[in-house]
């Protein structure tokens, strides 16, 4: 189980300003964005309950006043 | 009067609220986050620090610590609470205050001498300051940068909720200099700067951060 | 102990994956005590572990037969230079032979020294070296010193207060300056700050000498009532060994070493080694936990595990106390299960303790861990008899005296010369340089040495650290010293120090750590306050180089000498060697940290001009002294001559007449003369807070204003005919310069420099240099919400 956390398009991220200034510096002139955020990875015991790691990821892996969240399944 | 601080694992500047109430003339009240024994306070600071190591986001682990549920529930009975710094951020975590703080736009920790403007000197933490009263008191925060989205924050500001504003430089990039935030009922309030550190001539700035402490007391007094 | 990891020196862990399953026919099988007694001929990697010939063969001398692998790794990281301090042991004995002192309650020997600063209170300090590993991982590594030398203070027993940092690179506009500074800074601030601990002062110096070697020396100070100290030793038959704190990983397995090592070819050793990670929330609770662990009476000894991790803590606390232990290394909780037991013995996990505990206190101290979140694990007990036995899964790899690990490693009388430039050095004297004539040119100089990298304003380096926390900072950076008060009711309180100056050492060793010691403890006596004990981080180049060994002798003889002179013992310190880059070693530099204490804190003495009106006075004598100065370094790109002259005694009139100006409320501020002489103390006093002066400069305006003689002090009063009286009482010359007030400094014979020129001078640089927040401030409009 798999959770992206980003933040969202409209509130600004400096990490990944600062990342792009670096591409720029480096002359990856093509690259015209970049947006951090956060990677987990839960290991869950049996059958993952979508909803409650929905749940689980929107009130506390992301704060939903800032930030967006994706949830991704894996089997492995 | 009994003001309880309460410590979360990796508050920093909780002797220093203690101190704050102290000088203010009020009992500070430890309170350990995994109880759920407000011990009879009639108001509580969350003080700052690096809760938890601020490792999911600042305030984001200690906003669901035992105490915060009591602390929630009695303040949405209208028991003042006080954030500072994290402690702002573990207001915003925990839902009794509108907005985030997130990293500081230009990536640093910045510790400095703040001039804030008060805007509201009617809130339960206010009231020894007037409208409009310029105070020095310091900032010092890596994840201080206040944001919202354009409609909240016009909210915000249309309801007259943006406590204090950043004067002579914005510390941090906090979208439209916005310092500290209070709730509608003006009891809950939150800041990034520290006035617990403007209380003594020997150690800070100012004195001017002793006005929160004298109000809270004021206010408790009257009510 | 030390966790500075040195190029240069062998690594400690090469193959230590085949350390453990060992070369040849032991692969696959454990090396045990047994297996090393029946295979007394096997072939063991010593050379690659940094050991010599003869030091392997003490080794199997003192044991009767081979080492076990977990051993001979025991033996190789404990003897290294920067364990065993086998290079500079035969001449910090000096340290010890000074006057005992009443103020020092312990000496040298344990985690750091302890102080009496009176009313029942103890204080202990020190620095420690962290420069290879920040040079590697700027980051990390500067954290990780700041880590560790708070564990070093929390050991002995005392709440820790206070950091400071004593930083030192290449040239400021140097690319790979522009790598590893920002990095080394939000290191120690992102520690520090996290922790809690104020960050009341230190230094930033560059020079090209230290392109290869940044130099990161991290002090901590803390306090404790006298009956609470602490000592690193295990005694008690049957008490029970506890390792708490973070679990164990492979960090710093013989440590960054091995990246820097010339030896890492293209096929790389069978493990890379991980650079220690910092953490420091757990680092906190530790503290907290430890402090309760203390208050309730639980340990009967306790060590910190830092260079060398649990073999060194095991080692030292068994070797202090009555030798006899023993630890089943298959308890330790890992953070990697694959670590070899040889590993888990050499780890360098940060944020990790062991603490001796009776049996029946075991049960509280777990209780105290579990309430601060903390990991603690019994490992073993301490034992009958003088020997250390570990055991992995039941078998015995480990059967050693401990005192011959931990304090009987080799002891070297390295062969010393001195450097065959020094004379042409010393002969080329500054008179030569072409010095500024007319009042343009004075000032010309003036603004070039304050607005240099080394003169100008550190605001963008100490803004990133927290000086407000625990609320009892009276004075941080960039007053002279920082200064704390330790007694809200009594209002006692200590001052610190911490500097160094490697060009003066460069040019004259002896004298110029004396330089160092003198500005130390003037910076300490200008805030008022009384100095009472030294500290020192002794940095120099490889011990094997004779010249850099007559260096560093000159410097111990130096610093021994002057420290009896001002009748102040040494409390501790730490010796950093190997900081060069190929043959060419970075200047000498020993950092020297002074101790004062303030009866009254609130009579402390600010740097800074706060008032118009006031009288400027030079306490102290001014000659024509420019060898190794800012001026020449800075106008010229000179380094020669000598150093100026050492007077400790004037040192020591000028400290006691500024203590009792202090006391007596006479001066309304005080600063200290040293790099970049006059100019630049009356720089920093001004726009302290923005108030000018006018001020006439007597004799030849040059050497007033850029002599770097010593004992010196510019002072502000109301009150000038008492300060003179004083001083002249107390056989302190006294000039008198001007009066305070103004927007600008206007000094006789000089254009006006008004101050806002002046400070634009003087803050533009490093943000110049590192990047503005301002600007990046900037990039975020005011009052509406940025979208990317």
């Amino acid at each position: 189980m798999v959770v992206d956390v980003v933040l969202k398009p409209e509130i600004s991220d400096p990490q990944g300003q600062a990342v792009l200034g670096a591409l720029g510096r480096l002359g990856h002139d093509g690259i015209t964005s970049v947006r951090q955020g956060k990677h987990f990875v839960l290991e869950v015991d049996g059958t993952p309950d979508e909803a409650e790691l929905q749940q689980i990821a929107e009130t506390l892996l992301a704060n939903p006043v800032i930030e967006d969240v994706e949830l991704h399944l894996t089997t492995d | 009067m009994r003001i309880g601080v309460i410590t979360f694992p990796g508050s920093l500047d909780d002797v220093d609220a203690a101190r704050a109430i102290r000088l203010a003339g009020a009992d500070p009240v430890a309170l350990w986050h995994a109880d759920h024994d407000l011990r009879d306070v009639e108001a509580v600071v969350l003080p700052g620090g690096f809760s938890y190591g601020d490792y999911l986001r600042a305030g984001a682990i200690a906003a669901r610590a035992p105490m915060m549920r009591d602390v929630i529930d009695r303040a949405r009975a209208g028991m003042p609470v006080l954030g500072i710094c994290n402690g702002f951020q573990v207001l915003c975590e925990a839902g009794l205050l509108p907005g985030a703080l997130t990293r500081n736009s230009h990536l640093h920790f910045r510790n400095r001498d703040q001039v804030l403007a008060v805007e509201r000197a009617d809130t339960a933490w206010t009231s020894a300051y007037s409208t409009g009263q310029r105070i020095v008191i310091p900032v010092k925060n890596g994840e201080g940068r206040y944001v919202g989205s354009p409609d909240d924050l016009d909210r915000l500001e249309g309801e007259g909720r943006v406590a204090f504003r950043y004067v002579d430089g914005n510390p941090n990039g906090s979208s439209r200099d916005i310092a500290g935030v209070t709730s509608e009922d003006g009891r809950v309030v939150g800041l990034m700067p520290h006035p617990e550190h403007a209380v003594e001539d020997l150690t800070g700035p100012s004195t001017d951060g002793l006005g929160f402490f004298t109000s809270i007391l004021k206010a408790v007094v009257d009510a | 102990m030390s966790a500075d990891q040195t190029a240069g020196q062998a690594s400690a862990t090469a193959g230590l994956s085949d350390l453990d399953t060992g070369p040849g026919r032991l692969r696959h099988q454990l090396d045990t005590v047994a297996l090393a007694a029946s295979t007394p001929d096997d072939e063991q990697p010593f050379a690659e572990l940094g050991l010599k010939a003869d030091e392997y063969a003490r080794i199997k001398d003192i044991l009767g037969r081979r080492p076990t692998t977990a051993e001979l790794a025991m033996y190789s990281v404990m003897w290294s230079e920067h364990c065993s301090y086998k290079s500079s042991k035969v001449h910090l004995r000096q340290f010890g032979d000074l006057p005992p002192s009443d103020a020092l309650l312990v000496g040298i020997g344990e985690n750091a020294g302890v102080v009496d600063v009176g009313d029942g209170y103890a204080v202990t300090f020190k620095v420690e070296s962290h420069n290879h590993p920040s040079y590697v991982e700027p980051y990390q590594g500067a954290a990780t010193g700041v880590g560790g030398i708070v564990r070093d203070i929390l050991t002995m027993g005392a709440r820790p207060i206070a950091v400071m940092d004593s930083l030192r690179f290449g040239r400021a506009d140097a690319p790979d300056t522009a790598r590893v500074l920002p990095g080394v800074v939000s290191g120690v601030g992102g520690y520090g700050n996290c922790l809690g601990l104020p960050n009341i002062g230190g230094e930033l110096l560059f020079d090209d000498c230290y392109a290869g070697n940044p130099l990161v020396n991290a002090l901590c100070v803390g306090v404790m009532k006298h009956e609470d100290v602490r000592l690193a030793k295990a005694e008690g038959v049957g008490n029970k060994v506890i390792l708490f704190g973070a679990r164990t990983g492979g960090d710093g397995i013989g440590g960054v070493s091995v990246l820097a090592s010339e030896t890492f070819d293209a096929e790389g050793p069978a493990k890379r080694p991980s650079v220690q990670v910092g953490d420091p929330f757990t680092e906190k609770l530790l503290i907290e936990a430890c402090l309760e662990i203390f208050q309730q009476d639980l340990v009967t000894g306790i060590q910190d595990l830092g260079g060398a991790g649990l073999s060194c803590a095991t080692s030292e606390l068994a070797s202090a106390g009555t030798g006899g232990m023993h630890v089943d290394l298959d308890t330790v909780p890992l953070r990697d299960s694959t670590l070899t037991p040889a590993e888990i013995l050499m780890s360098e996990s940060q944020e990790r303790m062991c603490a001796i505990v009776e049996p029946a206190k075991v049960a509280d101290f777990l209780a105290v861990c579990a309430k601060w979140d903390v990991l603690a694990t019994v490992i073993g007990e301490v034992t009958d008899g003088d020997r250390l036995t570990v055991d992995w899964h039941g078998e015995r790899i480990v059967d050693v005296p401990p005192r011959t690990v931990a304090h009987e490693g080799p002891v070297y009388e390295r062969p010393m010369q001195r450097p065959a430039d020094l004379d042409a050095l010393q002969a080329d004297d500054p008179a030569r340089l072409p010095r500024p004539t007319t009042g343009a040119e004075l000032q010309a100089h003036w603004l070039a040495v304050v607005s240099s990298p080394d003169g100008a304003d550190k605001t963008w380096v100490t803004e990133q650290y927290d000086r407000y926390v625990r609320g009892n900072t009276v004075l941080a950076q960039p007053d002279d010293a920082g200064v704390l008060r330790i007694d809200e009711d009594s209002h006692r309180g200590i001052a610190l120090s911490l500097d160094g100056n490697g060009r003066h050492a460069r040019l004259d060793p002896y004298t110029g750590t004396q330089l160092n010691l003198a500005e130390a403890y003037r910076n300490v006596a200008v805030s008022g306050a009384r100095p009472l004990a030294v500290t020192n981080c002794l940095n120099f180049g490889s011990p094997e180089e004779p010249e850099v060994m007559w260096q560093f002798a000159e410097a111990v003889r130096g610093l021994a000498d002057g420290c009896r002179e001002l009748g102040l013992p040494v409390t501790g310190g730490n010796v950093s060697l190997y900081n060069q880059t190929g043959d060419v070693a970075i200047n000498p530099t020993p950092v020297i940290g002074v101790l004062g204490v303030h009866e009254d804190v609130r009579k402390r003495v600010p740097t800074g001009w706060r008032t118009a009106g006031e009288t400027v006075l030079l306490l102290g004598a001014t000659r024509p002294e420019f060898g190794g100065s800012a001026w020449a370094s800075v106008v010229h790109g000179h380094l020669g001559g000598r150093p100026p002259a050492v007077d400790l005694a004037a040192e020591r009139s000028l400290g006691e007449l500024l203590a009792a100006l202090g006391r007596e409320g006479l001066v309304s501020s005080a600063h200290d003369l040293a790099d970049g002489g006059l100019a630049q103390a009356l720089t920093e006093s001004a726009l302290r807070y923005g108030v000018g002066a006018r001020l006439h400069l007597d004799g030849d305006p040059f050497t007033a204003l850029f002599s770097e003689s010593t004992a010196r002090a510019l002072v502000t009063t109301s009150d000038p005919k008492a300060v003179k009286d004083t001083a002249d009482f107390a056989g302190v010359p006294v000039t008198e310069l001007g009066t305070t007030g103004g927007d600008a400094l206007v000094v006789g014979g000089l254009p006006e420099l008004p101050l806002a020129e002046l400070r634009a001078a003087w803050t533009a640089t490093l943000p110049a240099l590192f990047g503005s927040p301002e600007a990046a401030v900037g990039t975020v409009p005011a009052g509406t919400v940025p979208t990317s």
